[in-house]
């Protein structure tokens, strides 16, 4: 039977997450260790989502998401050495240490952050997708929230202007459970959230964020129908973080069975592991080699980080008018 | 060069339309721009210009269509967008300040947002509190934007277009009394753009300098032609831009007449005018013959009844006390 993944696919999705699932618990001890402070807010228990969703994107598409943004940057190829400088606040970082965890962009990966207010990034994303569109340039721009981003009053602005004027967006909802410290049963209406385009004549399915394959398969669907010309499309991805929702989060707000049963039965990249060996036959020593890769890239990624200096005191007075203006 | 004579409505319309012909990337949103050619019909005649695709009716949702802005801008394109009045951004002003001002600097310069948000500001006429509300101060408070707020047509078209030429946000507040007015400074030559960041001296005196922006320049300049009778010469500076804000223009004319009158509509706290005091405290204390004097709006809710409306506001009689005040006449 043919498998609707290379073996070569394969093997790039599982370096993607465990890259993600690594890096991510580096992040963690170095915020123990005092060299990250702040927000930090962990991908852990996520990963399938953003590395399925990555592989169906098109250069020129744009990507958006909010403070737990590690992962999208790491899927879309921003190097782990710069997002990690970031963290620890050097010159090396993506924003030359002056946004932090929650705020980094890449131009030349077509990611737009790295948003800190709930919800915010979503009329943005609903924008870059005008852009998209104005433009003519086939792009889809895949805008991302949590279950929490879901019930702002913008979110519902844009569906109406994305469906109103066929934008090529892909909203998706990382229904991760818990906004914050408050479930979902405890804060949303309704039984879905990717019903709620409905009113607008958005379509929406929900998707085990948890199975790499089922992203896959359904955020194609979702760029295809973007891209097209029919306008918006709506994934709930069905998932799950490990960690609190922030480093001070000791998440007492749920049981530790819960938690661990999860991991037990649903970790994303022991799923996909299983796939690998079972389905497509790939050889043990193939992913052992991976796991070695990404261990090294996380440690350079470590030890550039600790290196790369603060950034110069000159540069708290840059970057807050651009220069040049058009004559 | 020749100068026109045209209402202010006209220049910003005009000025909109000569950045939309030369750069294919600007485009104007807002409630009510397109088919219905402006609430104020400030856009007169653009959708028949430049289509649908460029002029862009929205629904009534500012949060939304101002971050919609937002990332547009990211994306490539420079946006124009309409607020029907400023009273109406305060439902967007997370994304104007927190995704269009600050993500230049959140993302170590990687980021500009070359967006323009514009419409009318401040008290029109017996709208209520809700509607009469200056964001003067409000703005320019914000590193990371830039904020204009002219008086004169001229001024407004020339300021329009730099606004919509900058790489940065701009925060262009427009008048609604000051639409209909006509002046007769407009420059033909669709290349002239004016600098953001210089005030103008629109009337030159020894004896006192009085600043103001927007409506209550004319307010200013009239009350100016009621001191000249009285024999007090007063210096008019029209600030056109409120951040930057000229300090040199400003200091340079207190250290000639030693005396100074901030005037604005909005309220008095943490206004324009108090950070013109603070200027006159930092910059040219040794120079101020007297403490400067601020005229502002009431710190009021803006009432409806006329009577109560205009005492709310900065009038001639109030402007001209002030400067008999701070002259030591009396």
């Amino acid at each position: 039977m043919t498998q609707p993944i290379s073996q070569e696919e394969a093997l790039q999705a599982y370096y993607d997450m465990l890259l993600i699932r690594r890096f991510e618990e580096r992040s963690g001890q170095l915020y123990g260790m005092g060299l990250i402070a702040g927000f930090c807010h962990l991908y852990i228990g996520q990963e399938a989502v953003v590395v399925g969703i990555q592989s169906v994107l098109q250069p020129q598409d744009s990507i958006i998401t909010a403070y737990r943004d590690h992962g999208h940057m790491l899927a879309c190829g921003m190097d782990p050495k710069g997002v990690m400088a970031e963290l620890t606040g050097r010159i090396g970082g993506y924003s030359k240490g002056k946004g932090g965890s929650m705020h980094m962009f890449s131009r030349e990966k077509n990611f737009y952050g790295g948003h800190g207010i709930v919800g915010a990034q979503i009329p943005i994303g609903t924008g870059l997708a005008f852009a998209h569109l104005y433009k003519e340039d086939k792009g889809v721009c895949v805008a991302s929230m949590g279950d929490g981003a879901a019930n702002q009053g913008q979110v519902y602005e844009s569906y109406n202007m994305a469906a109103l004027w066929k934008l090529p967006v892909v909203y998706v909802i990382e229904n991760n459970q818990y906004a914050m410290g408050t479930s979902v049963a405890r804060s949303s209406a309704g039984p879905t959230y990717y019903g709620r385009g409905q009113g607008w004549g958005i379509p929406g399915e929900k998707v085990d964020g948890m199975h790499l394959l089922k992203v896959v398969e359904a955020a194609q669907r979702a760029a295809d129908h973007a891209r097209s010309g029919k306008g918006p499309y709506i994934l709930e991805m069905d998932t799950y973080r490990y960690r609190g929702h922030s480093m001070s989060d000791p998440a007492k707000y749920r049981s530790k069975e819960e938690v661990e049963g999860t991991k037990e039965t649903r970790d994303p990249i022991e799923l996909f592991k299983t796939y690998m060996t079972k389905t497509l036959k790939i050889a043990e020593d193939k992913i052992k080699h991976i796991d070695d890769d990404v261990k090294t890239v996380v440690a350079e990624a470590v030890e550039f980080s600790k290196s790369s200096p603060e950034p110069d005191v000159s540069e708290l007075y840059t970057d807050i008018l651009k220069e040049e203006v058009l004559s | 060069m020749t100068l026109l004579s045209m209402t202010v409505r006209e220049a910003l319309r005009d000025g909109m339309a000569e950045e939309m012909r030369r750069d294919t990337t600007v485009f104007l949103m807002g409630e009510e721009v397109a088919e219905y050619n402006g609430a104020y019909k400030v856009s007169q005649g653009l959708l028949d210009e430049f289509g649908a695709k460029r002029i862009v009716d929205t629904p009534i949702t500012e949060h939304g269509f101002a971050g919609l802005g937002v990332g547009a801008a990211f994306g490539g394109l420079r946006p124009i967008i309409e607020f029907m009045t400023f009273n109406f951004s305060m439902q967007a002003i997370d994304q104007i300040i927190n995704s269009a001002a600050k993500t230049l600097y959140m993302s170590g310069g990687q980021m500009g947002c070359p967006i323009v948000f514009r419409g009318p500001n401040g008290a029109a006429s017996r709208v209520g509190a809700q509607h009469s509300h200056c964001f003067a101060s409000w703005y320019a408070h914000c590193p990371g934007l830039k904020v204009i707020s002219p008086y004169s047509a001229g001024d407004a078209k020339a300021l329009l277009k730099a606004a919509i030429r900058d790489p940065n946000p701009v925060i262009f507040l427009e008048n609604e009394l000051l639409y209909g007015v006509t002046f007769e400074d407009v420059e033909s030559d669709p290349d002239h753009v004016l600098p953001i960041g210089k005030a103008l001296v629109r009337r030159e005196g020894k004896d006192v300098t009085i600043t103001a922006f927007s409506l209550m320049v004319g307010k200013a300049l009239q009350a100016a032609d009621v001191l000249a009778e009285q024999g007090i010469e007063a210096e008019v500076i029209d600030l056109r831009t409120l951040r930057p804000l000229d300090r040199e223009t400003i200091i340079q004319s207190v250290m000639k007449t030693n005396r100074i009158v901030s005037i604005e509509e909005s309220w008095p706290f943490a206004g324009i005018g108090s950070e013109i005091a603070a200027l006159m405290m930092e910059e040219a204390f040794d120079y101020l013959d007297a403490p400067c004097v601020r005229v502002t709006g009431e710190d009021v809710p803006m009432p409806y009844a006329a009577n109560l409306e205009t005492l709310a506001l900065p009038q001639v009689e109030t402007i001209v006390e002030a400067v008999k005040k701070v002259c030591y006449r009396s």
